[in-house]
């Protein structure tokens, strides 16, 4: 018990550490595509590279001035931002890194734990951050926020419905929903049986715009919307509380690339995981990577939704898509049996 | 590996470790940073001229039925989501062959009186944001 009560603690810091710099180093890629994308620089003066860049801001940020609006209800408005964050955090103990590899003669899975209703977690707490912006926008009394925590919270519940239907075509596919085992359900063909190019396509088409609605990115940015809301939610907060909302973004952003990978991507499976274990977790970044890549990549190429197009696109696009993909699965799964 | 009891605990490890987290960037400022308030630094922002009334005015219905409709669809997947992981498993057993029919249109019963229940919200209007 000891010995497992260790491993998790070790697990759990070398993500907390791994997170919190992929947290700040694409923050840094963001800016720096930005640049390219608009045909400047971006920050580059800060270290070879700018790569210096997060700390530096870090620190920054530190030392601005805490302030709390006169009008504010304290306590919500200090909870909020935690509201967002830790959920966020949380999220990243059930996804599968990698598979087994061994270390110092034992056998270390690639994972903080799995359960048998690992997705239903993720899910759960990918929803409560709704909370947190919802209650930002409500706390900071200011009108640009709560405009902008009612748009994000009618958004995120929308888009949410789309999702959580759109995994239901794994399920049926894999049977569990332990993430490890629907890893291992993917492993065929050399590592390649993959369900997006199997029997997922739709489900993951959907998934994806859904996940890109659920971490408010463009085009469903409008909670933020800078140019009509200044910045939303976050209009009133500043110093470590507005970094933390940042973080919680980033998080979610990464997670929601994590999870895709795991659902549709065949998660750390890739041809010669078999032989090399140390090879999974290579494939798990890599395509994380490019998942976070294209999120920035669409950032830079799509305008904003209007939010009657946003709302109607949800309810009268997406859900239907969702349940459509839900029937021709279980009709295809039924037939071939 | 054995999915069991104990695998359940680490939520409770890392949601410490992120309330830590969360607690010293909170924490942090305060002990730093300097704080000089002055009124109209803690007026809510208004783009810099003097705020007119309070921020929470009445808002548009209209989110209220968002939030009404999302409880009942999250309700059908939490519905979905039991059957869908039990489904393969049905397939497969031989012992359940005669009942894959029923099992499998029991669902598409039920995911028809729902489509039938969004069609209606259609034709309602509820998410017709620019009426």
């Amino acid at each position: 018990m000891t010995d497992l009560l260790l491993e998790w603690t070790i697990k759990i810091a070398v993500i907390l550490g791994a997170l919190l710099t992929a947290v700040a180093y694409s923050v840094l890629l963001e800016r720096r595509i930005m640049g390219f994308i608009q045909l400047r620089r971006g920050p580059n003066r800060v270290g070879p590279f700018g790569l210096l860049q997060p700390a530096a801001d870090g620190l920054k940020l530190i030392f601005k001035e805490d302030i709390i609006p006169s009008q504010a209800s304290k306590l919500l408005y200090v909870i909020a931002p935690t509201l967002l964050l830790i959920p966020s955090l949380m999220i990243f103990i059930v996804i599968p890194f990698g598979s087994e590899i061994v270390l110092f003669g034992r056998k270390i899975a690639l994972q903080v734990t799995h359960f048998d209703v690992g997705l239903l977690y993720v899910l759960a707490l990918g929803s409560v951050s709704v909370y947190g912006i919802a209650l930002a926008g409500w706390a900071s009394n200011n009108k640009y926020s709560l405009m902008g925590g009612l748009r994000a919270s009618a958004q995120m519940i929308s888009y949410e419905l789309a999702l959580g239907l759109s995994v239901v075509g794994v399920l049926i596919q894999s049977g569990s929903l332990d993430l490890v085992e629907i890893v291992r359900s993917q492993g065929g063909w050399n590592g390649m049986h993959w369900n997006v190019f199997v029997s997922q396509p739709l489900g993951f088409l959907v998934f994806f715009i859904a996940a890109l609605a659920e971490a408010n990115r463009t085009p469903f940015d409008l909670p933020e919307a800078d140019s009509e809301l200044v910045a939303g939610y976050h209009t009133e907060y500043s110093s470590m509380k507005f970094v933390m909302f940042q973080m919680g973004e980033y998080c979610n952003l990464i997670a929601a690339a994590g999870v895709s990978t795991t659902l549709f991507w065949g998660g750390w499976m890739g041809p010669g995981v078999e032989t090399y274990p140390a090879l999974s977790l290579a494939y798990f970044t890599a395509k994380v990577f490019v998942f976070v890549f294209v999120f920035i990549w669409i950032r830079f190429t799509l305008p904003r939704f209007r939010y009657d197009q946003l709302m109607r696109f949800g309810w009268r696009v997406l859900l239907p898509l969702a349940i459509l993909n839900i029937i021709i699965t279980a009709t295809v799964k039924l037939l071939v049996s | 590996m054995q999915s069991s009891i104990t695998n359940y605990l680490p939520i409770l490890l890392m949601f410490l470790a992120a309330s830590g987290l969360a607690s010293i960037l909170i924490l942090l400022p305060r002990l730093l940073a300097r704080r000089r308030p002055t009124e109209a630094k803690l007026r809510p922002y208004e783009c810099g001229v003097e705020p007119v009334g309070s921020a929470r005015e009445r808002q548009s219905v209209k989110f209220y039925l968002v939030a009404m409709i999302f409880l009942l669809f999250d309700i059908e997947a939490v519905f979905l989501i039991p059957w869908a992981v039990a489904f393969p498993h049905v397939l497969k057993d031989p012992a359940y062959t005669p009942l894959k029919y029923v099992f499998y249109g029991e669902m598409m019963v039920f995911m028809v009186v729902l489509l039938v229940g969004l069609v209606y919200i259609y034709r309602k209007g509820v998410i017709e944001w620019n009426r």
